[in-house]
């Protein structure tokens, strides 16, 4: 079948229609307006409900036969316990079970964990997953082995799906570190504590059906609550809902590499050379080890300054925390805690807030915390010669990781990809991005161990660190660069079907990923 | 027996930027590449037609190649396939990937040698990047870091990373394996523009006039002008006996280190942080040098984790006399440099000295004084080698003395 194809406003040839739906071409940045009203769940009864507020049932199989599952039904979940979930893999296990076909799993992101989800992909249980799909998963749509048309989308993009009805959750099914009967929950105490909910929230307050899935169940009330009972209809409680060592890294260390802590190094130069880093300054890093290890050097700038940022946006991690007990950080908002340290931390300051992604992402949202951050660090798979950035596939075209929150990020004030210029002999500076997920235009500063590309279109940031000694190169030079070091790389080699969309953070379509050749 | 399969290169979960060569030559069937590689799909057909340039130059027309590779660069291919090739036939010549004109630069006797950072010879991934760290010198190792049955495959392995690699204007440096094996080793890398030998286990004049031959033939075959400097390492109570007749021993030998591992080992004691059981080791090999008019460079530090440690241990080096240190990891580079630099207070005071010592020669005084005290020849002499130092380091503008025209009124007054 050949689907209908037109070129959006990023270059790109993409579909008009997705999985049997009509979709909208990536139209340009804040160009798309949708109008209308927000989607909305049917309207619920307080008297259908007990009296007494305990709606535990007997198992997640139960749950699921109240909710009325049914084939076709779209399932959502989250991601907060990480390599750790215990709980989505079981859903799809009890609906293959049933014999229920065709279901759409809706995955705030997967894991490595999840991959024995490919058995319901193959026996036709699961049509698609909409949501992030890394390793084997990837490779398995990657080689079109997938019924359906994946859909990646970022964690705020997921949020506006929700909202403006793109995506009709039929039931979300919440794992909770901690619940009580009624369905309150939160993301602290307990065997699988993992700091906090923020991914879910959403879901609860959207889908038809909530099912709260818990192994620590508490007297009512469950406090401070994420999950509110009042949007839950049934609490499943479980033995484990999850992997304690696999749900956060016991402790999250920065990198040992040294050609990663050049490029930490130069990072924390960059921002402070700037101007960027500054009294006040609000601030957003990663996980990831170079991250971690600029999070270090910045946290010295700002003590050696004598300078306090005014809040950092988590993924939080114990080097935040640090930053925050020993006073170099007023706040942190925290959309999902990656290590113990962290999740220890929500618990004893209060200034360690679970702040949810749709207060920060989403495009529905009126105004969004991500565009009020001074400092944003991402990463990249591959960056071309216009800036755009691609995070989801790698050269070798197979798709390989999820969006996460990186396409939300992109609507930070000066957003930094510390990189290295190659990996393995895989330059990362390349021509064209294999995949588009973010335009140029938001991509402000590159950062390898080779120098520093500035964007054109910064040209205040070009001026900030005229004559600072910094290694400034253009994004041309760097590839060169690259590719005299590595060679010139061969392009992978498609088929015409695509195997996967990726949505943009309105909405609309702004590339997709095709069949590989093999 | 004629041996029919040779391997060489690296393979395994944790090797990176490596490949491993399994090469059968044929009577017949051609060349037949099987291509195992994480960058297939990107560099598959560059691979395969290197192999088969490779294969050719050495005259091979039909062979099995399988290539085992985990991104391995081009002149890392072409090393770990020259290896193969020269275990099955023998051969005189080498296949030799382009010289970046990047590297044809030279280097200089009293160049600093604070830190130079050891790479393991066999081990590709780590002399990648090795240049971006801003260590003084570079040494590709073909001794210890060598298992002794890949000693052939480092050679070359070495001599290419000579030609390809950019070292960003460190002094190209590398250990040679002490004895035969060493000359084997200098008869692969001395026309890629080495800079500097190190000779390891250096126990006598003898093997500094072994090597010192061996590289003048060397340069005369291949016409070769440009100085190769020779760093002994003196690794033994012999070595010790022998320094400093062993420092004078040739016009090329810039400075002198001293391997404490195998020095402590020889004299059967345990090395310890402290260092007491080197100390005599150490002074007098110090001694040695600078009366050979030589650098002395201390041992390296093995605990890559222990920075403080590493810090302490520079500050003693120095205060010894040593001049540089041998690093095992790039993050011990900035260490030692900060280490081995004169600090504010020294710099301050050996202004104030020099200051002083260049007004009282302009006003034709004999004797140079600060404040109240009289300052002693020798003294000038180390003040000016602090302020040459914090010039070539960096640490002070070379015009330093213009700046500060009060603080030269305020002297002037004082020395009169």
């Amino acid at each position: 079948m050949t689907v209908k194809t037109v070129i959006n406003a990023a270059g790109r040839s993409v579909p008009l229609e997705i999985n049997g739906q009509p979709v909208v071409p990536f139209k340009g940045v804040g160009k798309y307006k949708p109008v209308g009203r927000k989607y909305s769940p049917p309207i619920p009864t307080c008297c259908d409900y007990p009296d007494d507020g305990n709606k535990v049932v007997g198992s997640l199989a139960e749950a699921l036969q109240k909710c009325g599952i049914c084939n076709g039904m779209t399932i959502s979940t989250h991601h907060h316990l990480r390599d750790g979930d215990l709980v989505s893999n079981k859903v799809f296990e009890l609906a293959s079970q049933m014999g229920i076909k065709d279901l759409v799993w809706f995955p705030s992101a997967s894991f490595p964990c999840n991959d024995p989800v490919i058995k319901y992909l193959d026996d036709g249980t699961i049509n698609r997953i909409e949501g992030s799909m890394n390793g084997p998963l990837g490779r398995y749509v990657s080689e079109g082995k997938m019924r359906g048309t994946a859909v990646l989308r970022s964690h705020g993009g997921r949020v506006q799906a929700i909202q403006d009805g793109e995506v009709k959750i039929d039931i979300a099914v919440l794992a909770a570190p901690t619940a009580d009967s009624f369905g309150n929950a939160k993301g602290t105490g307990g065997t699988s504590a993992c700091g906090v909910l923020g991914y879910a929230k959403t879901d609860s307050m959207y889908a038809n059906n909530v099912i709260v899935v818990t192994d620590n169940l508490i007297d009512l009330p469950c406090f401070p609550m994420e999950i509110e009972g009042n949007y839950v209809d049934y609490v499943v409680v479980v033995d484990k809902i999850g992997i304690p060592e696999k749900i956060v890294s016991g402790t999250t260390e920065i990198t040992k590499s040294p050609d990663r802590l050049l490029i930490a190094d130069l990072t924390a130069s960059f921002l402070e050379k700037s101007g960027i880093l500054k009294d006040g300054v609000a601030i957003q890093a990663g996980a990831g080890g170079t991250s971690l290890a600029i999070a270090v050097f910045v946290h010295k700038i700002l003590k050696n300054k004598g300078w306090k940022a005014r809040f950092g946006f988590g993924g939080s991690t114990k080097y935040m925390v640090k930053m925050l007990e020993e006073g170099q950080m007023g706040y942190i908002l925290d959309a999902q805690a990656f290590d113990l340290d962290s999740v220890a931390s929500i618990e004893r300051n209060a200034n360690h807030i679970p702040y949810p992604v749709y207060n920060a992402y989403n495009y529905h949202s009126k105004g969004n915390l991500t565009s009020m951050m001074d400092i944003m660090i991402l990463g990249a798979t591959e960056v071309d010669l216009n800036f755009n950035g691609n995070v989801v596939t790698h050269s070798d075209g197979y798709l390989l990781h999820g969006i996460g929150g990186w396409q939300n990020c992109l609507n930070a004030r000066n957003v930094i990809l510390p990189i290295p210029l190659f990996r393995d002999r895989i330059p990362v500076i390349v021509d064209e991005v294999t995949t588009l997920c973010g335009p140029g235009e938001l991509i402000d500063v590159i950062i390898t161990e080779r120098g520093i590309a500035i964007n054109p279109l910064r040209q205040d940031l070009i001026d900030s660190v005229k004559g600072s000694g910094l290694p400034l190169k253009t994004i041309r030079e760097l590839k060169e660069e690259a590719e005299k070091i590595c060679g010139k790389p061969q392009k992978p080699d498609f088929e015409d079907n695509i195997v996967a969309a990726v949505k943009w953070i309105d909405g609309t379509v702004i590339d997709v990923v095709r069949k590989l050749k093999i | 027996m004629k041996k029919l399969v040779a391997i060489a290169g690296n393979a395994g979960p944790k090797v990176r930027s490596d490949c491993e060569i399994t090469l059968k030559i044929n009577s017949e069937g051609g060349i037949i590449v099987d291509l195992l590689s994480k960058v297939k799909t990107l560099y598959g057909e560059s691979i395969v037609k290197l192999a088969s340039e490779v294969l050719e130059f050495f005259g091979i027309k039909h062979a099995d190649v399988r290539i085992n590779d985990s991104g391995a660069l081009p002149f890392v291919i072409a090393a770990r396939l020259e290896a193969a090739v020269k275990q099955l036939i023998k051969t005189d010549v080498d296949y030799l990937p382009d010289f970046l004109i990047e590297n044809n630069y030279s280097s200089d006797r009293d160049r600093f040698r604070f830190s130079r950072l050891y790479l393991p010879g066999n081990n590709p991934s780590l002399m990648i990047n090795a240049g971006l760290h801003s260590a003084d010198g570079i040494i590709l190792d073909l001794e210890d870091s060598v298992a002794p049955e890949k000693k052939a495959e480092a050679r070359i392995l070495v001599r290419n990373a000579l030609r390809q690699i950019n070292f960003y204007g460190a002094e190209r440096m590398v250990r040679i394996n002490h004895g035969e094996e060493g000359l084997k080793d200098l008869r692969q890398i001395i026309p890629h523009n080495v800079h500097l030998v190190l000779v390891p286990k250096c126990g006598s004049v003898n093997d500094i006039k072994l090597v010192e031959k061996e590289i003048l033939d060397i340069q005369n075959v291949f016409n070769i002008t440009n100085q190769v400097f020779l760093m002994p390492i003196i690794e033994s109570a012999l070595g010790i006996e022998n320094c400093f007749e062993i420092a004078r021993s040739s016009e090329n030998i810039v400075a002198m280190a001293i391997g404490l591992e195998d020095y402590t080992a020889d004299l059967g004691v345990q090395r310890t942080f402290e260092g007491k059981e080197s100390f005599y080791a150490r002074t007098r090999l110090v001694v040695a040098a600078r009366a050979a008019l030589i650098q002395p460079i201390d041992s390296v530090f093995s605990d890559v984790a222990d920075m403080d440690g590493l810090y302490q241990t520079v500050l003693t080096s120095r205060a010894l006399g040593f001049e540089g240190m041998g690093c095992i990891h790039p993050r011990q580079i900035p260490v030692i440099r900060q280490g081995f630099a004169p600090d504010e207070t020294e710099i301050e005071k050996a202004k104030k000295i020099v200051l002083a010592f260049e007004s009282a020669r302009q006003e034709g005084l004999g004797v140079v004084a600060l404040g109240s005290k009289m300052i002693d020849p020798p003294v000038v002499a180390r003040a000016q080698r602090t302020i040459g130092l914090a010039i070539r380091l960096g640490l002070i503008p070379a015009n330093w003395s213009d700046e500060i025209p009060l603080q030269r009124n305020q002297v002037l007054k004082k020395t009169v």
